[in-house]
């Protein structure tokens, strides 16, 4: 039998910097309004989290890795990031 | 003469599926059939359009999730083998999102969700989708989006402009292109574009809301018009090329 193990994925993704980025520009806007003026630029993105059941760590990364640049990105107009930890019992 | 075969993909989610398939078999008197989007098959249809709507409720990203319905699988293979395929409005998202047309369309620049009839100047006729326009006709058809802004990157757009294969730009009544009559910030004002084979097609305006006569212009009867010409003639984009070299 083949010991696996759940790992806890958290993925951002952002619109790379060259795209412009109206929603950012926008919350930026209620930000100054706020008074908080010396935020100096927001980029809004996404956070996505995945539970995997896997044998291993590089396992994990690598299905995140391919769930990122298949799906959960367009990298046509978005970068990601990740990190994969096990889960503690 | 020969009634075209109209494949109208539903996805959850769309909303311009039935006036679609309204114009094109009640006005148009054409064959429109649809596609459920579990099918796996076509049915053999001459051209598949890929109607307006919010698939998927435009979850994660506009028809990121549409893209892998099982009925994409055929349409990608379809339009791989030459077959027509046309994506108006979200259907363009989805084409996008699905690798046969190149770039992404981001939120509109302004923020705003922008429904109104725009002005569309044809930048190339000598297509199965606009053979029945003539160069820099204003075509005058509606948009309803707010994720329409095209954007590609230099390499892309460079390709799309010297390869002819941008179709529809959004211009002033007299058919001038200014950032003015540009309603969604897209590069170049970009509002259609077609595949390097030129069989696939995406806008984001929805000729199938302008052209009904009941109900106003009717305009977007031009690019159905162009399709059945050019597919009951068998006319294909060599021969448009042909055509203009001569």
């Amino acid at each position: 039998m083949v010991n696996t193990s759940t790992y806890h994925a958290r993925i951002t993704v952002t619109l790379r910097k060259s795209i412009l980025d109206p929603q950012g520009k926008a919350i930026h806007h209620a930000l100054e309004n706020l008074g908080l003026s010396s935020v100096e630029d927001v980029r809004l993105g996404k956070y996505i989290e995945m539970k995997i059941q896997t044998g291993s760590k590089e396992e994990a990364e690598r299905v995140t890795r391919e769930a990122c640049s298949r799906l959960l990105a367009n990298v046509v107009m978005e970068d990601f990031s990740f990190t994969v930890e096990k889960e503690q019992l | 003469m020969t009634a075209v075969k109209f494949g109208v993909v539903v996805f959850p989610g769309s909303n311009c599926d039935h006036d679609a398939y309204h114009i094109l078999k009640h006005v148009m008197h054409q064959d429109a059939r649809y596609l459920w989007h579990k099918d796996s098959s076509l049915e053999h249809v001459d051209v598949v359009i890929l109607p307006g709507g919010f698939s998927y409720g435009d979850y994660l990203r506009c028809g990121a999730i549409a893209r892998f319905s099982p009925i994409m699988k055929e349409v990608i293979s379809f339009a791989n083998s030459g077959g027509t395929v046309i994506g108006i409005c979200n259907g363009f998202q989805v084409l996008c999102e699905a690798g046969l047309l190149p770039g992404v369309l981001l939120k509109n620049d302004n923020m705003n969700f922008v429904c109104e009839f725009v002005n569309l100047r044809v930048e190339n006729p000598s297509t199965r989708f606009t053979a029945m326009c003539r160069q820099g006709e204003v075509l005058r058809i509606p948009i309803a989006h707010g994720d329409g802004n095209y954007y590609a990157d230099a390499e892309t757009l460079k390709q799309l402009e010297t390869g002819g294969r941008v179709l529809f730009r959004y211009c002033e009544k007299d058919g001038s292109v200014t950032t003015a009559a540009n309603p969604n910030g897209s590069i170049n004002n970009i509002a259609g574009i077609m595949n390097e084979q030129g069989n696939v097609m995406g806008l984001m305006p929805h000729p199938e809301r302008a052209a009904d006569p009941e109900i106003g212009p009717t305009d977007g009867q031009k690019i159905f018009q162009s399709l059945m010409h050019c597919i009951v003639t068998d006319t294909h984009i060599h021969e448009f090329a042909a055509i203009e070299r001569s």
